[in-house]
């Protein structure tokens, strides 16, 4: 038995990656969450917002890198951050006024929402590969670790190696700021009350002399900051392939739903909930078991789904979700 | 969307003056040679087919959507699963695959299946979540120790040539059936989960499953040989090297005045083409038998006001699960032809935008929930969107014409594919605002 060196590997392939991926599907699922209890539709264009915010981003840190400005140790993208989140919020604006406005107004079906949505996936798809093409992008600079394999190596003395990249640590230390900022703003200002108001209830809400706009208006623009921020996130610890930010949103939706669609402290749970399913089932622990039983031989790599089937755990988990019980964990909207 | 479906009925001929102008567009294409046209008939046709079995699917998005307002967003995942019939029921079995390891794999597959089926049937006497989670992990561990040997064993057999399970070397038209019958089973599987709670969960419970079909057939080299792909499907049709052979056929050529590989080519396409089109004639009509039906009257009922269908004894699950089975049945006929078409499974081409969303212009802009508009929108946008591809350059080429040369310029025109996409996204919110009920209204 040889806990401690079961205990690093764990934590070096299992909890922070998966901590790491369970901050942005977080943040992705908060913002998912946000538009479904204000404007009450699944927005399947969230991915492509995601990507589109991204590829803002990743063009004002070139633009940054080439003037030689620089966070020293911190990736450059922080500083261009503000840059994506304003053209983002910008963008959704525009679409909400030109797109989803009329169909508010006519009190459509949430099901032509979502088709709507699809239309403007679309858009934003086109742009973002206008913007930035197709291929991969890799966009982090500054430290790349903050324990490196080898100096954990040298200072504890296990066989076993621990890394913390940066890119995860700060991902982390930003989801949870934004959360704490963002549960402020519900919770304490005025504005937040009121998109909390309309949320609950609309007509309510209207009585009261909020102005539904203005909420939208709000939601709108803080979506996409969310948006932005975890698109970037995702893209630094990861990397930036604009497919790959269609393919998240099935987990984002999973974490949404797990949680409660409409139910924001839901959509955190949810998004690590579902991170670190997703992380537990494709990882082998073959090595793990290794050090905690030393004398067993197991047959294979004792992984329970290969990694290609990584979104087929957040359909699983969605599937078991809806089956027993469809408002999510967190008691979110009406079925 | 009730409001907009019993608005004014439109002109008796709207219909057919759209389809006349369709048959313009195929016949510019085949006969006149310019910027826009490619003035060969070999393309002209080759469009025209993938545009009857995106007519096929439109249908099935159509019985689906029009029908019943279900958002499918799996399509992609249908198509596949369908295309996947020709490789298991067409292609000549492959010598050895089933000795090594055939009866095990069918086995542990019926294991999983049972699983699930006994879990179900223990969570429904005893209620109790502990019991169903370890029936589901002992029938996991079975499965696995089952599957996986099987797998290897299959794999292992000439992995260069084949590695998989083969098919059975049956008629490739049988297999556009049981492609029909494969989507349907993964239809009922979601379906069975996703209905009955709101409209959104299908949606995107089938976002899921359409990924996950595919990753399936990427990655399951026993079952179509994964990413390795399968080539050399068998044909319905001749083959165009043995039409060049023939000499009645030179002769035949001639006397049109064609060349005889272009003919051959050209024939070849004739032929997929009057099979695509009985295929698709025999959809319409049953589709519109049913909907003249007491059938289709009680659908249109349940999609325009489930409340008052349900509250008249109407049970809206079960009818939203029998037309989404059934809609995702044509999809998978589709996925089948679609395949035998191209002789070739890739699963690696099977693109949620292009197989899905795709799909989902076509049948809006066609006018949802009629079935000769969304033959029409699918033909119509699957033209626009090839010949995107040669109009859009010309198009950017024209615009930035004055342009100074530098990088923006070469990255304009460097970016005109991506343009198709954007083009799509605004021709389907432009039709679902101010056209919503399409090019050819439901009646």
């Amino acid at each position: 038995m040889d806990i401690l060196n079961a205990l690093v590997a764990f934590l070096n392939f299992v909890f922070i990656p998966a901590a790491a991926y369970g901050a942005q599907l977080a943040l992705g699922a908060l913002g998912v969450t946000l538009i479904y209890a204000i404007l009450r539709f699944s927005n399947f264009a969230h991915g492509d917002t995601m990507a589109f915010g991204t590829a803002i981003t990743i063009l004002v840190t070139w633009g940054l890198q080439s003037l030689g400005i620089s966070l020293g140790p911190l990736p450059t993208a922080l500083l261009a951050l503000p840059f994506g989140i304003a053209a983002t919020a910008l963008l959704v604006l525009g679409t909400d006024r030109a797109v989803y406005r009329f169909y508010r107004a006519q009190k459509a079906a949430p099901i032509i929402f979502v088709m709507a949505s699809v239309g403007v996936m679309f858009v934003m798809n086109g742009l973002t590969r206008l913007l930035i093409g197709v291929d991969e992008q890799r966009f982090d600079d500054g430290a790349r670790f903050i324990i490196a394999v080898r100096d954990f190596r040298e200072w504890s003395g296990l066989v076993e190696g621990l890394a913390l990249r940066s890119t995860q640590a700060l991902t982390v230390v930003v989801t949870v700021i934004v959360c704490a900022a963002l549960f402020w703003f519900l919770n304490r200002t005025k504005s937040g009350k009121a998109m909390r108001a309309y949320s609950d209830n609309e007509d309510l809400a209207l009585l009261s002399g909020i102005d539904p706009e203005r909420v939208v208006r709000l939601t709108w623009i803080i979506a996409a900051g969310l948006m932005t921020i975890a698109g970037v996130l995702y893209g630094l610890d990861k990397s930036f392939r604009p497919f790959n930010y269609f393919q998240i949103l099935l987990p984002i939706f999973a974490a949404a739903i797990v949680g409660g669609l409409g139910n924001p402290v839901g959509a955190i749970a949810g998004g690590f909930l579902v991170a670190f399913s997703e992380v537990a089932v494709t990882y082998p622990w073959v090595k793990v078991a290794g050090y905690l039983f030393p004398d067993w031989q197991p047959g294979g790599l004792l992984q329970l789904l290969g990694t290609e089937y990584k979104f087929a755990v957040s359909f699983v988990i969605l599937i078991v979700v809806l089956l027993f019980r469809p408002t999510g964990l967190f008691r979110g909207k009406s079925v | 969307m009730s409001s907009n479906r019993q608005a004014a009925a439109s002109s008796p001929w709207r219909a057919p003056v759209l389809f006349a102008i369709l048959a313009a567009l195929f016949v510019l294409e085949g006969t006149v040679r310019n910027g826009m046209f490619s003035g060969s008939w070999n393309t002209s046709l080759a469009i025209l087919n993938m545009g009857l079995i995106s007519a096929i699917t439109a249908l099935g998005v159509n019985m689906q959507w029009g029908y019943a307002g279900l958002f499918n967003t799996g399509v992609v995942g249908f198509l596949a699963i369908g295309g996947l019939a020709p490789v298991l029921v067409s292609l000549p079995p492959v010598e050895g695959a089933w000795a090594a390891g055939g009866p095990r794999l069918i086995l542990s597959l019926l294991v999983g299946l049972g699983t699930l089926a006994l879990a179900r049937i223990v969570y429904g006497r005893t209620r109790k979540v502990w019991t169903v989670a370890l029936v589901l992990l002992v029938g996991l561990v079975a499965y696995r120790w089952l599957f996986d040997p099987a797998v290897t064993a299959i794999e292992a057999n000439d992995p260069a040539r084949t590695g998989n399970i083969g098919g059975l070397g049956l008629p490739i038209l049988l297999s556009w059936l049981v492609g029909g019958a494969f989507a349907a089973a993964a239809a009922w599987a979601v379906g069975k989960v996703a209905l009955g709670l709101r409209s959104d969960y299908l949606a995107i419970a089938t976002l899921g499953i359409g990924e996950i079909i595919v990753a399936v057939m990427r990655n399951e080299d026993w079952l179509a040989r994964g990413v390795k792909n399968i080539a050399a499907i068998p044909r319905p049709v001749p083959y165009e090297t043995e039409l060049q052979q023939n000499p009645a056929f030179a002769d035949f050529a001639a006397g049109w005045g064609f060349g005889v590989a272009e003919a051959s080519g050209i024939w070849v396409k004739l032929c997929y083409m009057s099979l695509f089109l009985v295929v698709l004639l025999v959809i319409i009509l049953l589709a519109e038998l049913a909907l003249k039906s007491p059938w289709g009257r009680m659908m249109r009922a349940i999609r325009d006001n489930e409340t008052a269908a349900e509250a008249m004894g109407k049970d809206v699950t079960a009818r939203h699960l029998q037309v989404f089975v059934l809609g995702s049945a044509v999809i998978g006929v589709a996925g089948a032809m679609m395949i035998t078409l191209d002789g070739l499974l890739a699963p690696t081409s099977f693109n949620p935008l292009r197989y899905t969303f795709l799909i989902w212009v076509m049948v809006i802009v066609g006018g949802s929930g009629n079935n000769w508009g969304s033959v029409l929108g699918a033909v119509l946008i699957w033209f626009l969107w090839i010949k995107a591809e040669v109009w859009g350059p010309n198009l950017i080429g024209v615009l930035v014409g004055p342009l100074p040369d530098g990088d923006i310029k070469a990255h304009l025109l460097g970016s005109a594919p991506h343009m198709r996409f954007i083009a799509m996204g605004l021709v389907l919110l432009m039709v679902l605002r101010f056209a919503p009920r399409g090019l050819v209204p439901e009646k």
